[in-house]
């Protein structure tokens, strides 16, 4: 009983909040609702019992994408006015994407529907594994009967970030504005530092 | 307890449902207790190393001073800005006070008294800490003022930077462990320590990790010396400035909570929680939760001790410490706690 009202709950909570997403005025508010989406998403997936999934979830979009989004688009200074003024001008390209979008979801559950397909690989997997823990049976799919296919992706995702890394770093030249050698400020020490003097009185001192 | 409720004449469901909510009540209610104390105890701790009083008018030794406060805010008129969002500039300390309450559900207070044993205990603290920058962000943003916004720059990149290496650090102790569920963890620490000390932290492999662990809850609670998004030389109170009244009281509790949290989760990875600090048969007479409480006042006093002492970081400095010494030190203790954990056949 409760899992069914649970399941409604969530599932209603994440149509709305997603619906919101697009529906609010304010960019910001439509992040909070999608950050809602997310963390009723991650109930829905512990009613599946898939309750590593669903802390993932939580803790990578919840925690830290969903972050940087509001980060950003705190910041931004949006006219709203200029935002609407593109409605109708973008209004066709948006309806064809809406239906090529509706066109495959009816040709996925369709074909959901038909069947499954043969892989040959798909006998090979997950059948033992059920009846461990959650956590202990993904890893087992990921490091032991998908182990090179993963770790190839954890190297491309590598290559993305040292990508990333390179095209936007810039090293700040000795002495510019904003270098800092933290090694140099730590050597620092009060007799090199600074001076004492004992003017006389009406006198300045020279630097 | 759902089934003494059951042995009452319900039914199971109603039965569990009673018992989670009376569960609730019992971690919520005395945690707000302990909050109140606890602010008072952090007021005499640093009165006492200021070589002052501290409170002591209400009550006998002031012990009453937190409810005091308590009363008066509640009494006050709750303000809200003109210019704010009004809805999330309310939401904001709600969601603060929430969260910080919600990640006591897998706190396990002895082998039995813990309100949801699931299997991924620590990953939902996680998840749940990671929820609590979204207090200060909201909050910061609906104001519509400039302090409490840089603030809450501020917030969200300490938090998310603090929070890589924090899991990290738990990642290292979960492999020692070989569970995610806080029970388990407390338990496999019985006897670690040459066959008598219950507490990882005597390993040297994880004492560096818990040294790193106890800077980075200081950091992921924004205390002294890292409370930059409520540094008042710079931003007045930071997230809090506009906030009044009872709002004002809420920030104040979910950020005891969260301390109070952080050093629970202290004395759980690393100082074998709800267990005696030695493998003797007479402690164990000792309920487990008077274990886990000395352990917790411990490392309370030593977040005042902190705070007492030392000076506020710079916000670069701060970043640096972050990315640059804690991320690495912590991924490399991963790869060399893995490899130890290999190489004697802990996993054979």
């Amino acid at each position: 009983m409760i899992q069914t009202v649970a399941f409604y709950l969530f599932s209603v909570l994440v149509i709305a909040s997603a619906v919101m997403v697009i529906m609010a005025r304010n960019p910001v508010h439509s992040v909070l609702w999608l950050i809602l989406a997310f963390f009723n998403a991650a109930g829905l997936m512990v009613l599946v019992g898939a309750e590593f999934i669903a802390m993932l979830l939580v803790i990578v979009y919840v925690g830290a994408v969903a972050v940087l989004f509001l980060f950003v688009v705190m910041m931004l200074d949006i006219d709203f006015a200029e935002l609407r003024a593109g409605f109708v001008k973008n209004f066709p390209l948006g309806i064809a994407i809406a239906l090529v979008l509706l066109a495959e979801l009816v040709l996925g559950i369709g074909a959901y529907r038909a069947g499954m397909i043969e892989l040959g690989v798909a006998s090979v997997a997950t059948a033992p594994v059920l009846s461990a823990s959650n956590t202990a049976s993904l890893g087992a799919v990921l490091y032991r009967d998908y182990l090179f296919l993963f770790e190839a992706a954890g190297l491309i995702l590598l290559v993305a970030m040292i990508g990333a890394i390179v095209l936007t770093h810039r090293r700040r030249p000795e002495g510019a504005r904003g270098h800092q050698d933290i090694g140099k400020q730590v050597r620092r020490d009060p007799e090199k530092a600074t001076v004492m003097r004992q003017p006389e009185i009406g006198k300045g001192i020279d630097l | 307890m759902t089934e003494f409720f059951q042995s009452l004449g319900m039914n199971y469901e109603w039965a569990w449902g009673v018992a989670t909510i009376a569960g609730i009540l019992l971690i919520a209610l005395p945690l707000m207790l302990a909050v109140a104390m606890v602010i008072y105890v952090d007021r005499k701790v640093w009165a006492a190393i200021n070589l002052r009083r501290g409170p002591n008018v209400v009550g006998p030794f002031g012990l009453l001073q937190s409810f005091a406060d308590g009363l008066k805010v509640f009494l006050q008129e709750t303000i809200i800005p003109s210019a704010a969002n009004k809805g999330i500039f309310i939401l904001a300390p709600i969601v603060t006070f929430t969260v910080a309450l919600a990640a006591w559900a897998v706190v396990p207070f002895s082998a039995t008294a813990v309100l949801a044993d699931i299997n991924v205990g620590l990953l939902y603290i996680l998840a749940i800490s990671s929820l609590s920058v979204y207090g200060v962000v909201m909050s910061g943003w609906a104001s519509n003022s400039k302090y409490p916004f840089f603030s809450a720059m501020r917030a969200a990149a300490q938090m998310i930077s603090y929070e890589v290496s924090i899991g990290f650090i738990l990642i290292c102790v979960v492999l020692f462990a070989g569970t995610f569920n806080l029970n388990e963890i407390v338990l496999s620490q019985a006897g670690f320590g040459l066959g008598f000390v219950n507490a990882y932290v005597v390993h040297p492999l994880l004492f560096p990790m818990w040294v790193m662990f106890f800077i980075s809850s200081l950091a992921e609670t924004q205390r002294v010396p890292f409370d930059l998004t409520e540094a008042e030389s710079e931003l007045v109170a930071g997230y809090q400035t506009e906030y009044s009244s009872m709002s004002f009281a809420l920030f104040w509790l979910g950020e005891y909570a969260n301390i109070l949290l952080m050093c629970v989760l202290n004395a759980i990875l690393f100082f074998g929680g709800w267990l005696p600090p030695f493998d003797w048969e007479p402690l164990y007479y000792v309920p487990g939760i008077v274990w886990l409480l000395l352990k917790t006042f411990f490392f309370f006093f030593m977040f005042s001790w902190v705070m007492a002492t030392v000076p506020r970081y710079r916000y670069d400095q701060l970043m640096r410490l972050g990315w640059k010494v804690f991320l690495p030190l912590s991924l490399g203790f991963v790869v060399i706690i893995s490899g130890y954990l290999m190489a004697t056949g802990h996993y054979g």
